[in-house]
């Protein structure tokens, strides 16, 4: 793929506060340091900045980072979309510049969650007080259900949901900046507590805490910045279809749809002209192992049932020739909400370049591609290329 | 009250002659169903929704048991832990989600008969039981509430 002009977007600097539990450091101190770090990186200050879009779910807003970051009255706008925030943030700074309004600027995603499992209300999603009280309203839950379904729709046997857990863990060990460094193997993972039958508490990604910056610009004014631009070829977002199974669903239709993921990958790689086929590295939303064995399908990287024989044969491991989640996913990174898109970026960015040291994908990869899946049925995915 | 048993909410219920069943919407246009009943028609965009009872009877679609206990909004008593979730396939209608009464893996199927039933979850504060819905097994010989 050759450099883009004129109306494409490029990455020209990246950020990031490492992910996991950073006591006495606040959300909103960790997005800070991403942003001088993709400033830094760009060699730009934010006195540059001509935009900004940004957000957190549970670590302050946004557009208040200006405080510490400098009072320069540019235009930053916060984002709130559950797991896609990140993703939608790159979206709306994608059209941005491509439109021509603005030629370069930051998008900044961060947070920190108590510990445990999210608790949601009902309210929020336009569902009544009934659903979180009879203990529906359960994200954890819903995924055993979900995976459950597929797994019998195809025919796939639970062990590899194991042995995706352990792949992540293997990655987040070469990844400094993992927050779970400790491989573990899928014995052990398979023998762990039962959270929702069939996923084990190994199989789940953790709330965390964690920040990433972007600093985008016109694609044609990239090599003035940096001398390894990553360019946004493709960035979709899409929300759910009557007949798509969703969480945080009371109910589904028994008409079957396809999901958000499979349309907003199948629009992104439309938009960058890619097929799924030239994806070299891939960072796709694993909040638990089955997440990572469906999403890999929906979004075109495979066909649905493939994933077993793919998995096994060690295909998605960083050294296959499909790498999946190469930093160690969420499950080795937990999902700091605001943050987690962001990251599928920057470790593309980082593979792109070459730049991703222990983790590194050999061959010189030249295609990335991110998925971000979330409430209440939403996805966002990119494609990049250097 | 449904059936004489204090529900979480009854808005969620209609009495039937078979005996308590979900209270759902229909669209007079094109037929789609949703629970809760609801004013909107999310398959064809229209307006034009009238109040169904939904199929008491159905498959099971998909199955989980919830390992551990829920932090708020839930309000479940423990004496009625640990407890099964599902999505039931109601024939013509749509899959809705909902507890199951059996706990078992073992015991669980996809394509299973089940049938509806109001199950305790949580005691109020004198000790009565507040009731929601669930599904259970209707196979000859299976075990009930």
């Amino acid at each position: 793929m050759s450099e883009v002009s004129g109306s494409g977007v490029a990455i020209v600097g990246i950020g990031m506060h490492r992910f996991g539990r950073t006591e006495g450091v606040s959300g909103r101190a960790q997005a800070v340091h991403a942003a001088r770090a993709a400033l830094a990186d760009a060699g730009l200050k934010f006195s540059d900045m001509q935009f900004g879009f940004g957000g957190s779910h549970s670590a302050g807003d946004a557009d208040t980072l200006v405080s510490e970051l400098g009072l320069t009255g540019l235009p930053f706008i916060n984002v709130a979309n559950g797991c896609a925030t990140g993703g939608s943030a790159l979206i709306a700074a994608d059209a941005a510049i491509r439109s021509g309004q603005h030629d370069v600027g930051i998008v900044i995603g961060f947070d920190k969650h108590p510990r445990g499992a999210f608790n949601t209300d009902p309210a929020e999603h336009g569902i009544g007080a009934w659903y979180g009280e009879t203990g529906l309203m359960v994200t954890t839950q819903f995924f055993g259900l979900k995976i459950k379904r597929y797994l019998y729709e195809h025919g796939i046997a639970p062990g590899v949901l194991a042995t995706i857990a352990e792949k992540a863990f293997r990655n987040g060990a070469r990844n400094p900046m993992a927050w779970r460094r400790k491989e573990i193997d899928a014995a052990e993972i398979a023998a762990a507590p039962m959270i929702s039958h069939p996923l084990t508490q190994y199989m789940y990604c953790s709330p965390a805490e964690g920040a990433v910056a972007l600093v985008l610009c016109r694609a044609d004014k990239a090599r003035g910045y940096t001398e390894h631009p990553v360019f946004l070829q493709g960035a979709a977002f899409r929300s759910r279809r009557y007949g798509s199974f969703e969480v945080f669903s009371p109910w589904t239709a028994a008409e079957r749809a396809g999901s958000p993921t499979a349309e907003a990958a199948a629009a992104a790689f439309a938009a960058a002209g890619i097929a799924p086929s030239e994806v070299d590295v891939a960072q796709i939303q694993d909040t638990e192992s089955g997440a990572e064995l469906m999403h890999t399908a929906e979004t075109g990287l495979c066909a649905h049932g493939e994933q077993e024989e793919l998995i096994a044969s060690g295909a998605t491991a960083i050294e296959g020739r499909l790498p999946v989640n190469t930093d160690g996913g969420c499950l080795a990174n937990g999902e700091p909400i605001g943050a987690s898109g962001l990251r599928q970026v920057y470790e593309n960015v980082l593979q792109l370049r070459g730049g991703a040291g222990e983790h590194q994908v050999p061959g010189d990869p030249r295609v990335g591609f991110t998925h971000v899946y979330g409430a209440p049925g939403i996805s966002a995915c990119t494609v990049l290329t250097r | 009250m449904i059936a004489g048993k204090t529900t979480v909410d009854d808005a969620l219920f209609v009495e039937t002659a078979e005996g308590p069943a979900l209270l759902g919407s229909r669209c007079t246009d094109c037929a789609a169903h949703t629970f809760p009943r609801q004013g909107g028609c999310p398959r064809c965009t229209g307006s034009a929704m009238e109040d169904v009872p939904l199929s008491r009877t159905g498959t099971l679609w998909s199955w989980t048991v919830q390992g551990f206990r829920p932090k708020p909004p839930y309000t479940g008593t423990e004496s009625y832990e640990p407890y099964g979730v599902g999505y039931v396939e109601l024939p013509g209608q749509l899959i809705v989600e909902t507890r199951l009464v059996e706990t078992d893996p073992e015991r669980l199927e996809i394509g299973m008969p089940v049938e509806m039933v109001l199950t305790p979850f949580r005691d109020d504060q004198h000790g009565w039981p507040v009731h929601t819905f669930a599904f259970v097994s209707s196979k000859p010989g299976a075990s009930d509430v």
